[in-house]
């Protein structure tokens, strides 16, 4: 028999009760239980507090000290010099233009598995394709694009020798911002499976039904009917890939070696330098300028979601 | 309503459509992997094919060469099966005590769970630096203590498992009918609700594992060796066993979240019957 058998005394008196009344002791327990249960929460709190929020704390505070530890807005102000503030623009440009990609390609496939069966050998692979390839971001992403697109890639070998064409006519991209744009997209689709999937099936059929009944035609059924539905959806979905893509680092840390062309590589910059006096300070101002920018995107999406998740009811 | 009806009207793709949009998507998405395979029998810049990179990995001195990669890998599953521990010791315990005895509370644990999607790796390391010098003296400097900070990294995921098993199962009643019958609490969690849950705990330890496998942010600023960081370096020295390795990881990924994907589907079937 294991420990649970062996009641402790404060249990006994509450187990006598809830053999007579069982409903009076489990909706009043008594208080010291009541203090042992609180004291249950107290590892899973300590937890948080010292591994969550007192670094995200830290990463915010750094920001506003200097290297002496005084109080400074040195950092903050450093934002919005030019070389910082583009760094940002690349970073939006990035997590805008894969997002966009993203999610209309996510949109497709998710509107091509209307109608199959939930649990069936499709949807499964689909759905564990999707789950491992939105996972697939980093390191293993580089080497695929490299081995894909590199200099000597597979399709850029093809292309160059059987069709004459030479996509790093104009230089190598793919270790620039804008070779991030293919990786990135391949994470994105992915997660806008899994994101916009559980909306787009949660269209009723009976909406459907009765357009088609009033003669409403294919294009009037999706333009006037499941457009404005699924609209708080996709763009719910959009802004979670745009946080997705800009909160990224391990593929770009992996593709970009020369240079700091957005924010988390910025960071990396400030965290790794140790020549360059005051940088890591540097770097709790730039983990400010992400943090807010993923406030309000992500606010913006729990709004989003709290109005899509009214028709999935 | 049929399926049939349902293509007509418009509301379905036809299984033509469908198997044209997921074919070719489908196709395109499989170009990268297969580039990573036709790499790995790549011989060198010479143009022709072979075997040797796959061979190599199991000759003589491969484990010299590789000794790093092979302790990182060992870095990697050391810190997956602490992280799970932490998910199955700190998280579920919680997600149970206040599912139960504190509903009120449910809405800031699930605040608190997903914070880590705003606060993503890159910011969070920022502030894990000063913590993990403290961490380090306290504890010491072995790889697994990074495990606490992957803890947090795989929050939202695994939150997100559990409380649908937790949501799908009667937990009141299966509590109140336990403890009517003389149950204390820990047997009720042990012996009543843990196997109930069963499901949504293995689907949060997979999705985990599959998440600090793939961990490189954390690891790669806190100069630590794990299995993505080893990867990039083995990379530049020999990239075909860094590209072989990384197939292996996302095959082992696939198979985990496949198995998660079974999982999460017989559960509502097993329901209904």
């Amino acid at each position: 028999m294991s420990l649970a058998t062996a009641p402790a005394p404060e249990q006994d008196g509450v187990e006598l009760t809830a053999r007579h009344h069982p409903r009076v002791a489990l909706v009043k327990p008594s208080n010291r239980r009541r203090r042992l249960a609180y004291a249950g929460l107290t590892p899973f709190a300590a937890y948080v507090l010292i591994f969550l929020a007192l670094p995200t704390i830290l990463a915010v505070v750094t920001g506003f000290f200097s290297d002496d530890g005084s109080l400074t807005l040195d950092n903050v102000t450093g934002l919005f010099t030019p070389t910082i503030l583009a760094t940002f623009g690349s970073s939006f440009w990035l997590s805008g233009v894969s997002a966009v990609i993203g999610a209309v390609v996510g949109a497709l496939i998710c509107y091509a598995m209307l109608g199959t069966k939930v649990g069936g050998l499709l949807r499964t692979i689909i759905e564990s394709a999707a789950s491992v390839l939105a996972q697939f971001g980093g390191v293993m992403l580089a080497f695929a694009f490299i081995a894909t697109i590199g200099v000597q890639g597979l399709i850029t070998v093809v292309l160059r020798d059987t069709f004459g064409v030479d996509i790093y006519a104009d230089g190598v991209w793919l270790y620039q911002v804008p070779g991030l744009i293919l990786p990135y997209v391949y994470f994105q689709v992915p997660l806008m499976v899994i994101t916009f999937l559980p909306a787009l099936t949660a269209l009723r059929p009976q909406w459907a039904e009765a357009s088609a009944t009033l003669g409403g035609t294919r294009f009037a059924y999706w333009r006037y009917i499941a457009a404005p539905v699924l609209a708080p959806a996709f763009l719910g979905s959009l802004l979670l890939l745009f946080a997705n893509a800009f909160s990224s680092f391990a593929t770009a840390a992996a593709l970009i070696s020369q240079g700091s062309q957005i924010v988390p590589l910025q960071i990396r910059a400030a965290l790794v330098s140790e020549t360059v006096l005051g940088r890591e300070n540097m770097a709790g101002a730039l983990a400010l300028g992400m943090i807010v920018v993923m406030v309000v995107v992500m606010w913006a999406y729990s709004v989003l979601q709290s109005r899509t998740s009214r028709w999935q009811k | 309503m049929t399926a049939n009806q349902a293509v007509r009207i418009g509301a379905e793709p036809s299984a033509l459509t469908r198997r044209l949009i997921l074919g070719i998507i489908g196709a395109i998405f499989l170009i990268p992997v297969i580039a990573m395979i036709e790499f790995t029998f790549r011989n060198g810049l010479a143009g022709d094919y072979t075997t040797s990179h796959w061979t190599g990995l199991f000759s003589e001195d491969s484990a010299r060469t590789y000794r790093g990669l092979y302790e990182a890998i060992e870095n990697s599953l050391v810190l997956a099966a602490v992280t799970v521990g932490i998910v199955l010791v700190l998280l579920l315990p919680t997600m149970v005590l206040v599912h139960m005895q504190f509903p009120r509370l449910k809405r800031t644990l699930e605040f608190i769970c997903i914070i880590p999607i705003t606060v993503p790796a890159i910011v969070l390391v920022v502030g894990l630096a000063p913590v993990y010098s403290v961490v380090v003296q306290v504890l010491g400097g072995s790889t697994w203590t990074l495990a606490f900070a992957y803890g947090i990294t795989v929050l939202p995921y695994a939150y997100r498992a559990i409380q649908g098993n937790l949501d799908a199962i009667p937990v009141k009643t299966l509590s109140e009918a336990a403890s009517t019958l003389g149950a204390g609490w820990l047997r009720v969690l042990w012996t009543i609700l843990l196997p109930n849950l069963r499901r949504g705990v293995l689907a949060a330890s997979f999705i985990s594992i599959a998440v600090v496998l793939g961990e490189f942010t954390i690891a790669s600023l806190l100069n630590r060796r794990n299995l993505q960081t080893a990867l990039l370096q083995v990379s530049q020295s020999d990239p075909w066993v860094a590209v072989i390795f990384a197939l292996a990881a996302l095959a082992l990924a696939f198979i985990l979240l496949l198995i998660i994907g079974r999982l999460g589907s017989a559960t509502p079937s097993r329901r209904k019957s």
